[in-house]
C-alpha cells in the first residue's frame, strides 16, 4: 500500500483527501500558497510544504514546485483532487517520470476525455448516446452559423478542452450565436490555452445526472449509482442529490451501463464520473462529458453507499483490490449536497473576507467537508467553496428536513454566503417536489 | 458599482469586492458612454466587468492590470 501521500490542491478537498490517508495510516504531506497558510488543510497535514505566492498559476499550478515537494518529503504518491492540475496527462506523466504513484487514471485516459470533441467522438463510436453536435474543433463565426443550420437552434457553444461552465453559453439564433462564439473562443484561449469550440445541440429541458464510475485494478469499471446535478447557476452546479428524483430503475440501468462502457472503452482506473444531460420531455440521455478526477459532490454517493471513495481510489493507484465487495453494495435512504459558496445570496457575486464565525451544523446524518474555520481569510485568488454541506437521509423527505434543519443553524459571519439561497431552494416547491430541470435556479432567482 | 460625484458630473467608480485587475479597457482621457466597461476584475474564478455609470470622459484610472483592489477602492473617475 502507498505509505506516503502528498495532496495536490487546497481548501475543504485536500482536507477531506488528507484524512482518509490519516485513518488508512499514511503518512500526509500538503502544499500551500502564502494565501492558505493559515487553512486547516496546511495545518493539519503532516507535513506542509510552501510552494509560491497565491495567484494559481505561480502555486497549485506550479508542476516543478509542486514535484520539488514531493521529492522533499520523500512522498510515494500524488493525489491531485479536482480542478488545478487534475486533468493535465502532461502533469501526471511527470509524476509517473518522477517515480511518483498517479493517484488518478491513466494519463491517456484524461488526454483522451480532456478534449470535448475527442471524447464526444469516441463515446459515439462505442455506441455511448451523444447529443447532436460538431465533430470537429469549429474555428470561425461563420462555420459555427453553418453548423447551427444543421444541428438547429437553439444550440450550446462550449470550449472542448473546457470545464467549470467557463465561456459555455446558449444561442438562440445567428446573431446570439456569433457572440457566444466569440465569448467562448476568448475565455477557451485564456483559461484553457485551447481555442478549440464546440456546438451541441442545447436541450431546453434538461437535467444534468451523472454517473459514479470506479475502474479497479483488475480493468473491471463498476458504476455506483447516479448524482442530480441540476441546480446550477452560471453553469456550475449549487447543490446535488443521490438518487435522481428524475431517474426510473428502468433509465438508472441504461445510464449505469453507458457510464461503465464509457469507463471501459477509454481503460479507465479509480474514481471517474461520466455526465449525462437528460431531456426531460423525451427522456432521452446523452453523454455530456466524463470527469476524470475525484468529483465534488462524491460525498453523496459515499453516504448512500457506505464507500470511502478516496480510500478505493488509494488501493486502486497502489494496484490493490478496492475494501468492498462489488456484488454487494447496497444503496440506502437518500444524500444531498449544498455548496456553501463565500457569494452573495441574491446575484451569486464573489464575497471575499475574513470569516469571523463559523460554526458547523451536527446531527444524525449530517456531514461537514469545509474548508475554512473561524479566523480565515477567504480570499480572490480561488474557486467560492467554502464547505459541502451533506446530509443523508432514510428518504428524500428526511433528508430535505434534516438539511433544512441544518441550513438554518450553520452559522458563518464575516462575508456574505449562499446559505439563505439554500435555505429558498428547500423550501421551494420545484425543489423539494422533485421535478425540477437545469432552471431551477433562475426560477427561484428571476 | 460606483458612487455618483456630489454635483452629478463626476463618478467615482470604485471596486465592490475585493478582486484582481484582470483587464484594463479604458484609458485615461477616453470618452466613454454609459455602461461602457472600464476595467475587468476577477475574483473567485469570475470575471466582473465595471461599468462607467454615465457618459463622459475617463480623467483619472487607478489600477493597472495585476492590480489587488479591496472593496471600496478608486478604480476610475468618469466626468
Amino acid at each position: 500500500m502507498i505509505e506516503s501521500l502528498l495532496v495536490a490542491n487546497r481548501g475543504e478537498i485536500a482536507r477531506r483527501v488528507l484524512a482518509t490517508a490519516r485513518r488508512m495510516g499514511i503518512r500526509t504531506v500538503a502544499v500551500y500558497s502564502e494565501a492558505d497558510a493559515d487553512l486547516p488543510f496546511a495545518r493539519e497535514a503532516d507535513e506542509a510544504v510552501l510552494i509560491g505566492p497565491p495567484p494559481p498559476a505561480r502555486s497549485y499550478l506550479d508542476q516543478a514546485a509542486i514535484l520539488d515537494a514531493a521529492r522533499g518529503t520523500g512522498a510515494q504518491a500524488i493525489h491531485p483532487g479536482y480542478g488545478f492540475l487534475s486533468e493535465n496527462a502532461g502533469f501526471a506523466r511527470q509524476a509517473e517520470a518522477a517515480g511518483l504513484i498517479w493517484v488518478g487514471p491513466p494519463p491517456a485516459a484524461i488526454e483522451q476525455m480532456g478534449d470535448k470533441i475527442s471524447a464526444r467522438n469516441m463515446m459515439a463510436a462505442a455506441g455511448v448516446p451523444v447529443a447532436a453536435g460538431t465533430p470537429e474543433p469549429v474555428t470561425d463565426a461563420a462555420s459555427a452559423v453553418a453548423a447551427a443550420a444543421v444541428i438547429g437552434y437553439p444550440v450550446m457553444v462550449k470550449a472542448a478542452a473546457g470545464g467549470g461552465g467557463i465561456g459555455m453559453s446558449a444561442a438562440a439564433d445567428d446573431a446570439e450565436l456569433r457572440a457566444a462564439f466569440e465569448t467562448a473562443r476568448s475565455r477557451a484561449e485564456r483559461f484553457f490555452a485551447s481555442p478549440d469550440i464546440l456546438l451541441e445541440r442545447y436541450v431546453t429541458a434538461a437535467r444534468h445526472v451523472e454517473v459514479q464510475i470506479l475502474g479497479l485494478a483488475s480493468g473491471r469499471v463498476l458504476a455506483l449509482g447516479e448524482r442530480d446535478c441540476s441546480v446550477q447557476r452560471r453553469h456550475q452546479k449549487v447543490a446535488e442529490e443521490t438518487p435522481s428524483p428524475g431517474v426510473t430503475p428502468e433509465l438508472r440501468g441504461r445510464l449505469q451501463a453507458a457510464a461503465a462502457r464509457a469507463g471501459q472503452v477509454v481503460g479507465y482506473r479509480g474514481a471517474g464520473t461520466v455526465e449525462f444531460l437528460l431531456d426531460v420531455d423525451s427522456g432521452e440521455v446523452m453523454f455530456l462529458e466524463m470527469n476524470t478526477r475525484l468529483q465534488v459532490e462524491h460525498p453523496i454517493t459515499e453516504l448512500v453507499t457506505g464507500i470511502d471513495l478516496v480510500e478505493q481510489q488509494l488501493r486502486i493507484a497502489a494496484g490493490a483490490d478496492v475494501s468492498f465487495q462489488p456484488e454487494d453494495v447496497q444503496y440506502r435512504g437518500h444524500a444531498l449536497e449544498l455548496r456553501v459558496y463565500a457569494e452573495d445570496p441574491r446575484r451569486f457575486l464573489p464575497s471575499p473576507g475574513t470569516i469571523t464565525e463559523w460554526a458547523e451544523p451536527a446531527g444524525p446524518g449530517i456531514r461537514v467537508d469545509a474548508g475554512y474555520a473561524a479566523g480565515n481569510q477567504v480570499t480572490p485568488f480561488y474557486d467560492p467553496l467554502l464547505a459541502k454541506l451533506c446530509v443523508h437521509g432514510t428518504d428524500r423527505d428526511q433528508a430535505l428536513r434534516r438539511a433544512r434543519d441544518a441550513v438554518a443553524s450553520f452559522r458563518i459571519a464575516g462575508l456574505k454566503t449562499n446559505l439563505p439561497f439554500h435555505a429558498d431552494l428547500l423550501d421551494s416547491g420545484v425543489f423539494s417536489g422533485g421535478d425540477y430541470d437545469t432552471s431551477v435556479v433562475s426560477r427561484l432567482r428571476p | 458599482m460606483g458612487i455618483e460625484g456630489e454635483d452629478g458630473h463626476v463618478a467615482e467608480v470604485r471596486a465592490e469586492m475585493v478582486a484582481n485587475v484582470w483587464k484594463v479597457v479604458t484609458v485615461e482621457g477616453e470618452q466613454v458612454s454609459a455602461d461602457a466597461t472600464l476595467v475587468i476584475l476577477e475574483s473567485m474564478k469570475m470575471e466582473i466587468p465595471v461599468l462607467a455609470e454615465q457618459p463622459g470622459t475617463v480623467t483619472k484610472l487607478a489600477v493597472a492590470e495585476g492590480d489587488v483592489v479591496q472593496e471600496g477602492d478608486l478604480i476610475a473617475i468618469v466626468e
